[in-house]
């Protein structure tokens, strides 16, 4: 009888089998499972160290197999960094939210990439804070109500959201930036590649990656599942688009050091070195 | 044993802390402990270590709450301003039972103060760094020997207990050379287990967390930490005691205003006042025993610093009342002279005689 | 020998009066002495007066700040101006001449005016008149043994620089007799 079967789906090692405290119909799920599967297919789960930051996945250690640190708001990179220099044979990543990455955490998150950290950062863009219960987030759209923006965010008073991987591709030490989805299957399949290609350039020492995932938050927005996705794909897609922003192989280049070099152009102290 | 050498304070922490197995440092520019992090720039790759001049001191606190999550001996260093806000990152160390060691090199507060040296971080390194129920270990040198030799044993005191541990020096020791002789290279250390290393498999995942969210379990782990904590006070107070046997005025001390306690002290035996002095090489633990043996024979206390009067409370709680305690001190930087020091003693000593007449 | 000196050494910054500090500290090193220096650090440093604090004894030193030099080099007018009353009976000052027109004897102290930014470019030791002062200071007080002193300046130099390490001597030696 066993041998008839055959194993189409099932729970990824690298999730251990515990409840996740996420809301019904968050895509958190749909993430953290969808990096436990990458983590299982390139068998790294005994050699990973995952950071979970504060903010809704800040239980992430809980529910990730492989070792894991839980850190301070907005920190997450530096944590990684530390962690990573100590041990560069590990792979390290960040799983972090809007608020804790692009608001308190953003000269974390700006610096580790212009180093060329050796770190991929998960980064969940649902334009809200959800686990303080729904305020203004650095990437909360303009005229999106919040708890903390009742009237719609006023550009005018509260600024403009900020378009994470199209600001950070124009650091030099970036190795892959790219956006994506995880609202239909299609689009799922296409973020699982992108989080094994951004792991596999960490393995291969190419430079910093991130994978920014546009997702909803149902809760807070007071949307249905469904509904919230398709909010998400009407409001937030025109405005944060798919696509790879940067992606230094693709590109051409070994490695962010060659890619940086070419793009400084003339600059003698960077092409002959110093002194 | 190594040759004596001439060294700068903060260049004789730095190359200690290589020698005791550190090998991974994360700062940030500040005067005046730029020095120490300049010294680690040079080292560090000769070491096969990690120099990382990071964005920020909160950056850098987290750094080191990385690596040492990821078991390695680390460090950070800072002054005044820079340590508050490093603070955030130590009480997450705290909460996570994180070693490391954390250099203050005080200067004048508060806000932006100024350079010069000071000891008025005292209240934050004993009492405040960061929110939350917790302590560290506070070290207090007051030669350059002695910032060598503590911040060697101040990496000993991290693992052990598991705990951050500061070394309170100032501008004064940081920038100041004397003779030193540095520590042997520690060639093994210690195993770290619940480090975060990568499991191989081998192992339930290891976590390194501060959060609970069950208020029954964030208790059980405070309570459990303070015990470790009374293990501590018990076992590592240290003091120097310089002529308290028969001192009718006993002066407590720590770091750069001991050097000019203990001067005042000698000026004052040589004037026949039967003067001491106490001082604390541990801030926390505070050195109660070394205080409290005193308290039978000392007819008054006085608490020489260079702030508005900080530790001057620890030593209070210690004598509760048994015994007047007062307070000398310069702040803003001000470096008190030993002529100042044994003015109050001389005051003091007269009051005891006016008393002793009546 | 023997006594405690507590020397203080101050000028503009560039002058060298931390080095020169760094050399009279490392003759205290060589002799197993107690010791400290002290520079004055910060703002100042950058092109306005610098100064440092040199300690020698046979006992433990307590604070390493001198506010009552026994011993004074001034190698500019302001610190001439600024130290020179801080001097304690019996102390000597030597100050820079080219650089301090303006001195007034003090009583109890004795005040050894030297040229020495002149005599350091006349006998091609540009930079040096730090040193000539320290040699002059040495010639006063012998503040330690002389083949020690010329043993600091060996330790003080560094490798980089070691051409200079005799430019450094001949300047003391200029100091000794001037």
């Amino acid at each position: 009888m066993a041998e008839d079967r055959k194993i189409i789906y099932q729970r990824p090692h690298a999730l251990l089998p515990v409840n996740t405290n996420y809301c019904p119909g968050c895509p958190h799920g749909i993430v953290v499972r969808t990096v436990a599967e990458v983590l299982d297919e390139l068998g790294i789960e005994g050699k990973t160290v995952g950071v979970a930051p504060v903010g809704c996945a800040v239980m992430a250690y809980d529910f990730f197999g492989c070792d894991m640190i839980e850190a301070a708001h907005g920190r997450a990179p530096a944590v990684a960094t530390g962690c990573k220099r100590a041990n560069p044979d590990n792979l390290v990543f960040a799983y972090q939210g809007d608020g804790d990455l692009a608001s308190i955490g953003m000269a974390e998150t700006v610096h580790a990439a212009t180093r060329g950290e050796n770190i991929t950062v998960i980064f969940i863009n649902n334009a809200i804070y959800g686990m303080t219960g729904g305020q203004m987030a650095p990437t909360s759209l303009p005229n999106q109500v919040t708890q903390t923006s009742p009237y719609g965010r006023d550009v005018s008073t509260a600024g403009y959201p900020i378009r994470v991987c199209e600001l950070l591709s124009t650091l030099d030490g970036v190795a892959l930036a790219q956006r994506v989805t995880v609202d239909t299957p299609k689009n799922v399949r296409a973020a699982k590649r992108a989080i094994k290609k951004a792991f596999q350039y960490q393995m291969d020492g190419v430079g910093y990656s991130i994978i920014e995932v546009v997702s909803t938050c149902p809760t807070n927005w007071g949307l249905t599942p469904q509904e919230a996705f398709e909010w998400m794909r009407t409001n937030m897609l025109p405005y944060y688009p798919l696509g790879v922003f940067r992606d230094v192989l693709a590109e051409g280049h070994e490695s962010v050091a060659e890619a940086a070099i070419e793009r400084a152009g003339d600059c003698p102290i960077v092409t002959e070195g110093g002194k | 044993m190594s040759e004596k050498v001439l060294m700068k304070g903060n260049e004789a922490l730095a190359e200690s802390a290589i020698r005791a197995g550190c090998r991974f440092f994360f700062g940030y520019p500040i005067t005046p402990q730029t020095e120490l992090a300049a010294y680690m720039s040079k080292r560090m790759p000769k070491e096969g270590g990690t120099y990382l001049q990071a964005e920020s001191e909160i950056a850098a606190i987290n750094m080191v709450y990385g690596a040492s999550a990821a078991g390695a001996r680390v460090m950070t260093s800072s002054s005044s301003p820079g340590i508050s806000l490093k603070t955030e990152g130590i009480s997450y160390m705290i909460g996570a039972d994180l070693p490391g060691v954390i250099i203050n090199v005080q200067r004048g507060g508060p806000g932006l103060g100024g350079i010069q040296p000071s000891q008025s971080d005292y209240w934050q390194a004993t009492r405040a760094l960061g929110h939350g129920d917790g302590q560290i270990i506070v070290l207090a040198p007051s030669t350059v020997q002695e910032m060598a030799d503590l911040a060697y044993g101040a990496f000993d005191l991290a693992d052990q207990y598991r705990t951050p541990v500061m070394i309170l020096a100032d501008g004064m020791l940081g920038q100041m050379m004397e003779p030193v002789v540095l520590p042997e290279r520690r060639d093994s250390l210690p195993e770290k287990p619940w480090a975060v290393t990568g499991h191989k498999g081998q192992r339930p995942h290891n976590v390194v967390n501060s959060l609970y969210l069950t208020a029954d379990e964030l208790e059980r782990l405070n309570i459990e930490r303070f015990e470790r904590y009374e293990v501590i006070k018990r076992d590592e107070q240290r003091a120097e005691c310089v002529m308290t046997e028969d001192a009718d005025i006993v002066l407590v001390a720590f770091g750069a205003s001991s050097r000019i306690a203990r001067s005042a002290v000698v000026h004052a035996r040589e004037k026949g006042i039967k003067a001491g002095l106490i001082r604390p090489i541990t801030l926390w633990p505070f050195p109660k025993d070394a205080i409290e043996a005193t308290v039978g024979t000392a007819k008054a206390y006085l608490s020489v610093e260079m702030n508005m009067g900080q530790m001057v409370d620890d030593v209070r709680l210690v004598v509760n009342g048994r015994t007047p305690v007062e307070f000398y001190g310069r702040t803003g930087g001000v470096i008190p002279t030993p002529a100042e020091v044994l003015a109050k003693i001389e005051e003091m000593n007269a009051e005891l005689s006016a008393k002793g007449g009546e | 020998m023997g006594a405690t000196h507590n020397i203080l050494l101050a000028g503009f910054g560039g002058q060298g009066v931390l080095f020169a500090g760094k050399v009279i500290a490392t003759a205290g090193l060589i002799e197993n002495r107690e010791l400290s220096w002290l520079p004055s650090y910060g703002p100042e440093m950058r092109g306005g007066t610098a100064n440092c604090s040199v300690v020698l004894s046979d006992e433990p030193i307590g604070s390493p700040l001198v506010t009552a030099p026994s011993e004074l080099i001034v190698m500019n007018q302001p610190s001439f101006d600024k130290f020179c009353n801080a001097v304690v009976p019996g102390g000597v000052i030597v100050a820079d001449a080219t650089l301090v027109p303006n001195t007034a004897e003090i009583e109890g102290v004795k005040l050894c005016c030297i040229p020495a930014t002149q005599m350091a470019e006349e006998a091609g030791l540009k930079g040096l008149a730090n040193i000539i002062c320290v040699g002059k200071l040495f010639a006063e007080v012998g503040f330690c043994d002389k083949e020690t002193l010329f043993a600091a300046i060996d330790k003080c130099v560094p490798p980089r620089k070691a051409a200079m390490i005799e430019k450094n001597k001949q300047a003391l030696e200029i100091g000794m007799n001037a």
